[in-house]
């Protein structure tokens, strides 16, 4: 079976590419990014903030198991309904800094749509980092133990 | 010579793979490894054992402590180097399909 979303992530390269086909209509694909209590739902966050619009801001909050919380934010910059959404995100209190998103959204056919999301990271180090997250048992995980590193003074 | 250790092995286990997210980040001491995690210290061990048997962690010494770092090139040995990556997001985006399937704003759905 084909794949549905795929990766393009090229050696030596700041940027990847994130692909998925989707048996929904481009509206509602789209949708899916833009009402909070949805966005929430496939996220698997709690929706703080979210001005879908040109120069809009959003924030996310993700408490784990233990109660810690993790904020993620970022700034629209450019917001075209059913087209695109060019923004910026961010974890916080992470070393990792901002990333660029280029979201384009295209409809295939009258019940099936595809997403592009295009992600460039500050340098190819970052990117390689970001791809290396997963390894970890999900993104909460991580979290702690990059706080755990951050927090500590560097050994020597 | 043992032949149950592959790389395959390795990332198998949630414990190996937040090993090698930590030293990701930075060469560190088996000692700080094991900082990180509520195991036992020996089974910490055994874990940077088997991810330095299938080459995925390195060992330097650094005066008289012998610091582990991440082999890259293993990592991107293996097949599946971001699979899990992958995997994420493919999960965010089945749940997409899921909800927006069963979505229904009432009486505003277009007929085409």
């Amino acid at each position: 079976m084909e794949r549905k979303t795929k990766i393009n992530a090229e050696d030596g390269k700041q940027e990847l590419v994130i692909t998925r086909e989707f048996d929904l209509p481009l509206e509602l694909l789209f949708k899916a990014y833009v009402e909070p209590d949805i966005v929430e739902q496939w996220m698997g966050t709690k929706v703080l903030k979210l001005e879908s619009k040109k120069h809009g801001s959003y924030q996310f909050e993700t408490t784990d198991a233990k109660g810690n919380k993790y904020g993620f934010n970022g700034v629209i910059h450019e917001f075209v309904p059913n087209q695109k959404i060019t923004r910026t995100f961010e974890m916080e209190n992470t070393p990792f800094g901002v990333q660029l998103e280029f979201l384009e959204f295209e409809k295939l056919t009258d019940d099936t749509s595809k997403l592009n999301m295009h992600i460039v990271y500050r340098s190819v180090a970052l990117r390689d980092q970001m791809l290396q997250l997963p390894f970890a048992q999900g993104i909460n995980m991580a979290h702690n133990r990059l706080q755990n590193i951050v927090g500590k003074p560097a050994c020597r | 010579m043992n032949l149950r250790r592959d790389v395959f092995q390795a990332i198998a286990d949630p414990t190996r793979r937040a090993v090698l997210l930590l030293v990701a980040s930075q060469s560190m001491t088996a000692g700080a490894i094991a900082a990180n995690f509520d195991t036992a210290r020996p089974t910490v061990s055994k874990h940077l054992q088997i991810l330095t048997e299938c080459e995925l962690l390195k060992q330097e010494q650094n005066g008289r402590e012998i610091y582990y770092h991440i082999n890259a090139k293993k990592m991107k040995e293996v097949a599946d180097f971001i699979e899990p990556f992958r995997k994420m997001w493919d999960d965010r985006f089945n749940k997409l399909e899921t909800i927006m399937k069963k979505y229904n704003p009432g009486s505003n759905r277009k007929k085409k």
